[in-house]
């Protein structure tokens, strides 16, 4: 019989099996069944605000985990995450509306029309790295929302375009906690299929293409091809994330996926953590429950310092300027590796070394 | 004719606004490798302060701005010594992702000092248009204009003949050999910022006397970016012709398409003209070609 509080203290693969393996010691996988079914137990226990906004981080972290493969696993910056995003709510939204398509064609057609997109402005990749591609994706930003905000035939230009819930037979998913639902199925699966991403040839030529583009180019990878594709990749979970987004808000309008929607997106995956799907998802959460707590904490000080309600707006960019710069210093792996370095400080305790 | 001659002035001091502030972002670039996407928010605060003291202590126009530069000044200094000085040698998403932060907690300061909206500058220069041939222009452009070129033609003179300009040009030329000759980088560094933060707030000074003061002034460090890859990241004459060049186009197609397809092109177009420099000539007009080798 084991002493249960003994911990494992690492993980020691004998053979490459092993390495590879999603489930690297066997209780993992009962902790993992275990945390699944708590997210999904959950909604029964909170009230619908709160499952709204669980479902708005579930909406993120699928779009974080898309700009993740791009950023964090391929080493390409892209700063037009919003603008995909607005493609993806978009393409859903003139499908569904305009020719009456279900949620279920629409989404991934979303996903994949954004796909199509995202590739298009991946091209110049091969050429530019680092800095001018991050000011390329900037650019593509900028044109994307002009076209969505100008060609008002289509779009219905700035006045946006009003969506609805997705119908299965007779049930809408018109409830808090139906859509909470649905996000989690998606973003499980996106999750799956992204684990699983990094353990194919596709996966390991995009994070070899990050360490070292020209030593991956030795080595037989075909840079143009794997950079396109990895911006496909990326971009069609953005697009997903954009028809999820779009058709839980019912409303789609340029203002929502302006350039601050880009750096939100930045943002989450850098306080998560670069390359690290559950850190997308850690900061996905993070990054949008921020301003609610700080509205909160602000509601509780506004009794002994009435003047700021006032400055919340201004406060809550500070505040999200300060965060990704203490990230940035302190830990730029992000909450994926303070996580597991509480993990690894327990593994060890209390012989730490 | 008339109203080509109108836009192409128009487009000339915009331009010549865009090349001051795209002179601080490649400055920043040439000697620290940095983009600075805070470069609108410095414009922001810079502008902010000169109209604080202009219209509320009713400090005379050129001491306002003197004092701004001097503040300015020490912004950029405490901002490069704070927040950029541990993400040198980083990799680029740190360093792009910690001047996003800054930017982002000088926007909130400015929000929670000014609020949301737009003021205007008391007048200032003479409301009398001058007329040259056909042409109108309005003295605060005329002035602008001024002010710009006297600033270019400064840091001109201070790059070719300080020995502090020719240490940052020594050291945007080779760090280490600059170092070994007793230049000190890091002070080159701050210097730079100082220099950034300063050209910036002169163009929003400008800019605010233009067209008044809001938030929205910041989009200015956006735009920064297709003057500055036009002319080449890390050139400064190529700044100075970029923002010229960018400055008439934007104010033409303002004239001549905007009315055609609706309006807004004009806020578009220098980013179209990005997408484009970056396909066919990614250094620009006058950038180093940099040859990467295995």
């Amino acid at each position: 019989m084991r002493n249960p509080f003994v911990m494992q203290c690492g993980e020691f693969h004998v053979n490459y099996r092993q390495d590879m393996a999603i489930w690297k010691i066997a209780r993992v996988r009962w902790r993992i069944f275990f945390i699944v079914l708590c997210f999904a137990a959950f909604p029964m226990l909170a009230t619908d605000y709160i499952v709204g906004l669980a479902t708005l981080c579930g909406i993120a972290a699928i779009g974080a985990i898309g700009l993740n493969i791009l950023t964090g696993f391929t080493g390409q910056i892209s700063i037009g995450v919003g603008a995909f995003l607005g493609v993806g709510g978009y393409t859903s939204a003139i499908l569904t509306t305009k020719l009456g398509l279900s949620f279920w064609l629409a989404a991934p057609f979303a996903g994949l029309v954004t796909a199509i997109v995202g590739a298009l402005f991946g091209i110049p990749s091969l050429r530019l790295k680092g800095l001018y591609l991050a000011i390329a994706t900037l650019a593509a930003q900028v044109i994307i929302l002009f076209v969505i905000s100008r060609w008002d035939s289509v779009t219905g230009g700035t006045a946006g375009l009003v969506l609805n819930r997705p119908t299965i037979g007779s049930f809408v998913f018109m409830s808090e906690k139906s859509y909470y639902y649905l996000t989690f199925v998606i973003l499980l699966l996106t999750t799956i299929f992204s684990l699983n991403l990094f353990r194919t040839r596709v996966g390991r030529a995009f994070i070899a293409v990050r360490d070292r583009d020209i030593a991956a180019e030795v080595i037989g990878i075909d840079l143009f091809k794997y950079k396109v594709l990895a911006f496909f990749v990326s971009s069609f979970f953005v697009g997903v994330a954009g028809a999820l987004l779009g058709h839980y808000t019912m409303i789609v309008s340029p203002e929502l996926y302006s350039i601050s929607v880009s750096i939100e997106y930045l943002a989450m995956i850098l306080v998560g953590g670069l390359g690290s799907i559950f850190g997308s998802i850690y900061g996905a959460a993070f990054i949008t429950l921020m301003p609610v707590v700080l509205r909160e904490v602000v509601n509780l000080l506004s009794g002994t310092f009435p003047g700021l309600e006032g400055i919340l707006v201004g406060m809550k960019e500070v505040v999200f300027g300060l965060i990704i710069i203490l990230f940035l210093v302190y830990e730029p792996e992000g909450l994926d590796k303070i996580w597991r370095n509480i993990k690894d400080y327990f593994r060890l305790w209390p012989f730490s070394y | 004719m008339e109203f080509f001659l109108q836009m192409l002035v128009t487009g000339i001091v915009v331009g010549s606004v865009y090349a001051l502030v795209a002179l601080g972002f490649v400055l920043i670039y040439k000697s620290s490798d940095a983009i600075n996407f805070a470069q609108g928010e410095f414009l922001l605060v810079g502008t902010y302060v000169c109209l604080t003291l202009v219209a509320s202590y009713n400090i005379p126009f050129i001491a306002a701005l003197l004092i701004t530069l001097a503040f300015s000044a020490i912004l950029g200094f405490a901002v490069e010594k704070v927040v950029l000085r541990p993400f040198i040698g980083k990799p680029v998403i740190s360093m792009i992702m910690a001047t996003i932060g800054l930017s982002s907690i000088l926007a909130g300061i400015v929000h929670i000092i000014w609020g949301h909206e737009t003021r205007v500058y008391p007048p200032i220069f003479s409301e009398t248009p001058i007329r040259l041939g056909k042409v109108i222009i309005t003295p605060v452009y005329a002035w602008s204009f001024v002010i710009v070129i006297a600033w270019l033609i400064l840091l001109s003179a201070f790059f070719k003949y300080s020995r502090l300009g020719i240490a940052m040009r020594a050291t945007a030329d080779d760090q280490q050999a600059a170092l070994s000759m007793g230049i000190s980088v890091k002070m080159v560094f701050a210097v730079a910022w100082a220099i950034a933060a300063i050209v910036s707030s002169v163009g929003g000074v400008l800019l605010g006397n233009i067209n008044g003061v809001n938030s929205s002034l910041s989009m200015i460090g956006l735009k920064v970016l297709p003057v500055a890859i036009l002319g080449g990241l890390d050139s400064i004459q190529g700044a100075i012709i970029g923002g010229l060049i960018i400055g008439i186009i934007e104010s033409m197609t303002g004239g001549y398409l905007d009315p055609l397809v609706g309006g807004g092109l004009k806020e578009v177009v220098p980013f179209i003209i990005l997408v484009l420099i970056l396909m066919v000539k990614p250094y620009g007009l006058f950038g180093k070609k940099e040859i990467e080798r295995v």
